[in-house]
């Protein structure tokens, strides 16, 4: 019926105008600032300068590598701690045990992203409580300074990332049969061998969807590892951010953003070959 | 996921409320909206301009960096007046065209004082007319703990024993610092691009050998004032406003002017070239630049205006101070001239590789 | 119950349960059971939701340890033995298996996890799918397979491992009734083919009947008999166990006078049956009498019954015809109590309707009266 179609049209306009004005108009300006260069004030020709920049100056790939690098053991921690807290809602804790695990992993999420960030810095920084706690236990004998070290980020990021694991995780993992598990141990399974052969298997589509989600946000993060990074530690979101705001660089800057996207989506494209999971499987999980 | 969908949420209503929220602002000629920077727009004088002129004052906190970025995103729109320092004016006239000038006529000229004036003249005059008039000026100096250790100059933050224990900003200003230091004068070579790319490569392994010393490298003011509160740094580049603060709160902690000279900034008035409210911000920069008002600002920014007059009106504390740390006066201060277009990017090449070093 | 055994030559048996002992908080799942299992026999422990026959089989298992008490299995104590080192598998209510790998894998599943080679894995996989019908399905998906076929790899993965005990939780409870009919025979067959000792649980008394050698009855965590599916039907050791295997009919009443074999009871409103005692029985206590649907005997008038017997008058309230096991029901007259009787195979009384007025009569010898539970149902 054409009235219906009418309705379905108007009932998706919201999210599709959303979507085209916010979304892919300021990508496809974007797309065009990253192919320009600069050749005098307001003056400015179609050229590959800025992708020729990043490949030529091994500063910015070295960053552009790192982030990647730390994003991905950002993933994997993430994952190795998301999941034991995911098995024990899903398999273990009952009714209010399972909400309240819930909530902990929601707590993070109660305060601003900034004012987490800073809450640790006020713990770790040398003068901080860790510091002092750990010289009154006897550990260290002066305070050490705990921030601003790459393990400070990874740190920080797997606790901004916890719960977009933890979600689909447990979603995935309520779904597995406990018959299944006991069967592979009736079958003469041990936790390890029922872990790799049925377990992950099984949880396959929501490990997937778990980690794409947190790798995303983590090589999209900019806070967390701008303030809880070191002097040398530079993040490519921080790099972008410099480009466009303190250097005026636009061009650059919208290259970058570019390179950002590539690889976020040649990640996610990896995982999904490397784990044999379809994308729209995934993406129900998540 | 939940989460993800709930930002998504708030995210449209947002915007749908700012979409709702556009039209119900008040009348254009009613409200000055101005771009600045923290402390510069006390809420008092706010108050009192508003009594007199009836013009509600909305503040937009900001820097340098993101005051051109904003202005540029929009073509100069958005804000009725600015507040840059006198030397990127220029450059980013040239490269963006997002001021207009000034209407000398409409502006008490004789409130300012004529040598600050003089200044702005020269560094924002473009075409034979003036973008820039001047608002508050300050220096950027050495602040260090006397219990801890004693410095002079800029490069004794390198010093061995300091290890781990000082701060700089990794921005254009400490660049021009351990510059002056090094016995060159950046500003000269403004003008010479080879001679000037080669200088600050130098520097920038000055600053990589002297990686070491530094704990953190600073965004905002707070951070480092923290740092010096809690004894984590022993001595910093630091701006004299929050030297002093710091000093007042414990007299160990000195600002003092370095031997190659502290550097002076200046922070002016500047016209969007987009702005919908110049009656109103001519209003706001005659009444701004009265003495007693001017003496308000002051005492919320630490620091002294451009206002003729107001300095005999500032704290007393303040101007003593003052004298501690510049027992010579002006005469060893090294001004910002304008920055040519251009000059950030060599600079931005060369941070980007000392905050990569090891 | 005393530790009832069934006699076998010599040999250990399977499975020796002593004395064992299960309780979940105030509940007592399973309460100081003893039995065992003979090689090679088919047993089956059969009982009502609720009766503990599934604790019982998960601490046979060993997903449940039991509070006391000891089970052996081919001899030896299970006490300190985990689940994966048991020399039992589990065939599970749902079968089990594992999605994420293909039939062969499932069966070699076990094989692998004993570090048996990869291609002797798969060979032995192989010959054991041929052995229950699969040859050739050992590259399908298991979501590819019918139910029957799903439930014969379940038991090629336990039986691939030889295992001295293979138990057996429900399989057929999901299967829909003709299916469930022909695994029955299928699991009697396969268990015949392959020798191993099966424990097999269920509700189902027809499956127990149809499969076993022996089966346990099983109410409130305690066995109310163990025996030959023969002895269960004919010579029901309890009212529960005459109430749960097999159809019957039962009238609750009072006993009039007791004889050395026979009661007689009052089943209310005047009429009087009789039927062999079991148990200790006074005269005016009450009781519970079960006449089998086909103990009694059909006849339109008193003079088509046997003489000699004492002919009870009814009046047809229904017809169930199901080909062999065709029914009658009865309103009877004095009682208006409900009776089923079994109609003969020869078609006889095809032609009765609901109304029809017909006498019946039945041989106390058949008939069965217990003293009345404690809190009869």
């Amino acid at each position: 019926m054409w009235y219906r179609r009418l309705l379905l049209a108007l009932l998706l306009a919201p999210a599709l105008l959303w979507l085209f004005a916010l979304i892919i108009l300021p990508h496809l300006d974007l797309a065009l600032l990253s192919f320009r260069e600069r050749v005098a004030p307001r003056e400015y020709v179609a050229s590959l300068a800025q992708y020729r920049t990043f490949f030529g100056e091994p500063l910015y790939w070295h960053v552009f590598v790192r982030t990647a690098l730390m994003s991905a053991i950002a993933t994997v921690l993430t994952l190795l701690v998301a999941f034991p807290i995911a098995w024990i809602i899903a398999k273990l804790a009952r009714g209010r045990m399972s909400a309240l695990l819930f909530v902990v992993c929601l707590i993070p999420f109660w305060v601003s992203e900034t004012v987490r960030t800073l809450g640790w810095m006020i713990l770790l920084r040398e003068s901080g409580v860790l510091p002092a706690l750990l010289v009154h236990l006897g550990i260290t004998r002066e305070p050490v300074e705990l921030l601003y070290h790459d393990a400070t980020i990874l740190v920080g990021l797997v606790y901004t990332s916890l719960l977009f694991m933890v979600v689909p995780l447990v979603s995935s993992l309520e779904s597995l049969d406990n018959a299944l598990i006991e069967a592979a141990y009736d079958l003469g399974g041990k936790g390890w061998s029922i872990l790799r052969e049925i377990v992950i298997p099984h949880a396959a589509p929501g490990i997937t969807a778990g980690c794409i989600v947190v790798f995303m946000l983590t090589l999209g993060n900019y806070l967390t590892p701008t303030l809880l990074g070191g002097k040398s530690s530079q993040w490519f979101t921080e790099q972008i951010y410099t480009q466009f705001i303190t250097r005026f660089n636009w061009e650059q800057g919208a290259a970058f953003g570019f390179l950002l996207l590539a690889l976020s989506t040649a990640m996610v494209w990896l995982g999904l070959k490397i784990s044999g999971q379809r994308f729209s499987d995934v993406m129900r999980r998540a | 996921m939940i989460s993800i969908s709930g930002r998504c949420v708030l995210t449209v209503l947002l915007v749908l409320g700012l979409v709702a929220g556009a039209p119900a602002r008040a009348d254009n000629a009613k409200v000055l909206r101005i771009i600045t920077w923290a402390d510069y727009v006390p809420a008092e004088v706010v108050a009192q301009f508003r009594k007199e002129t009836g013009i509600q004052v909305e503040v937009t906190l900001s820097n340098n960096e993101e005051m051109i970025s904003k202005l540029r995103a929009t073509g100069g729109a958005g804000f009725d007046l600015a507040q840059p320092s006198q030397d990127r004016i220029f450059g980013a006239q040239q490269e963006f065209g997002i001021y207009k000038p000034f209407d000398t006529s409409k502006v008490r000229l004789d409130e300012f004082v004529p040598e600050l004036l003089a200044t702005v003249r020269t560094n924002a005059t473009i075409g034979g007319r003036l973008y820039g008039l001047p608002y508050v000026w300050g220096t950027e100096g050495l602040v260090y703990n006397s219990k801890r250790t004693r410095i002079s100059d800029y490069g004794d933050l390198c010093k061995p024993e300091l290890r781990g224990r000082t701060a700089v900003r990794l921005k254009r200003p400490t660049l021009m610092a351990f510059a002056l230091a090094s016995g060159k004068n950046p500003f000269a070579l403004y003008g010479d691009t080879k001679a000037y790319t080669a200088l600050m490569q130098q520097i920038g392994k000055t600053l990589t050998a002297c990686k070491a010393n530094f704990r953190f490298f600073y965004d905002n003011k707070d951070q480092l004032l923290n740092g010096m509160r809690t004894g984590e740094i022993y001595a910093a580049m630091m701006w004299d406003s929050g030297g002093w603060a710091l000093n007042r709160e414990n007299p160990d902690i000195k600002f003092i002017n370095p031997r190659s000279g502290a550097i002076a900034w200046m922070d002016t008035f500047a016209l969007p070239a987009r702005g919908r409210n110049d009656a109103g911000a001519y209003a706001w920069i005659n009444f701004v630049m009265r003495p007693e008002i001017a003496a308000k600002v002051a005492k919320s920014i630490g620091n002294f205006t451009a206002a003729k007059g107001a300095d005999q009106l500032m704290d007393p504390r303040v101007r003593a101070q003052f004298a501690e740390s510049f027992p010579d006066g002006l005469k060893n201060i090294k001004w910002y001239p304008a920055i040519p277009p251009g000059l950030e990017a060599i600079e931005g090449e060369v941070l980007d590789r000392v905050k990569a070093a090891d | 119950m005393n530790a009832p055994t069934i006699a076998v030559s010599g040999a250990t048996p399977d499975l020796e349960v002593r004395s064992v002992s299960k309780r979940f908080a105030t509940h007592v799942a399973v309460d100081t059971l003893s039995f065992s299992v003979a090689r090679g026999s088919f047993f089956s422990i059969l009982g009502p939701s609720g009766c503990g026959k599934t604790t019982l089989l998960r601490m046979i298992a060993g997903f449940i340890q039991p509070d006391s008490g000891d089970i052996a299995i081919g001899g030896r104590s299970m006490a300190q033995v985990a689940p994966n080192r048991r020399p039992v598998n589990m065939v599970f209510q749902h079968l089990a298996l594992f999605p994420m790998m293909s039939v062969a894998q499932n069966v070699a599943f076990g094989l692998a996890r004993r570090g048996v080679g990869r291609a002797e894995r798969l060979r032995r996989a192989e010959a054991m799918l041929e052995r229950v019908g699969l040859a050739g399905a050992g590259g399908k998906r298991t979501d590819e397979l019918s139910g029957g076929q799903r439930q014969r790899v379940a038991i090629a993965r336990s039986l691939v491992l030889e295992p001295t005990l293979l138990l057996l939780d429900e399989p057929l409870g999901a299967l829909d009734l003709k299916l469930r009919e022909h695994m029955k025979l299928e699991l009697k067959q396969l268990q015949s083919a392959f020798g191993t000792t099966f424990v097999y649980i269920t509700h189902d008394q027809s499956e127990a009947l149809v499969l076993s050698d022996h089966v346990g009855v099983m109410n409130h965590g305690r066995f109310e008999q163990l025996g030959t599916p023969q002895e269960l039907y004919y010579s029901p050791a309890t009212s529960f166990v005459a109430d749960f295997v097999g159809a019957n009919n039962r009238l609750a009443g009072k006993a009039l006078s007791i004889t050395a074999s026979l009661v007689e009871v009052d089943t209310g409103g005047g009429w009087v049956v009789r039927a062999r005692r079991h148990g200790e029985i006074a005269a005016g206590a009450a009781v519970e009498a079960f006449i089998r649907p086909e103990a009694a005997m059909l006849g339109r008038t008193p003079a088509e019954l046997p003489a000699g017997q004492t002919a009870h008058s009814g009046e047809v309230t229904g017809m169930l015809f199901d080909g062999a096991n065709s029914v009658v029901l009865l309103r009877e007259s004095r009682s208006g109590l409900q009776l089923r009787i079994a109609l003969p195979q020869t078609g006889a009384y095809s032609d009765l309707t609901v109304g029809a007025r017909v006498c019946f009569t039945f041989d106390p010898e058949r008939a069965i009266c217990f003293p009345a539970r404690a809190a009869s149902a």
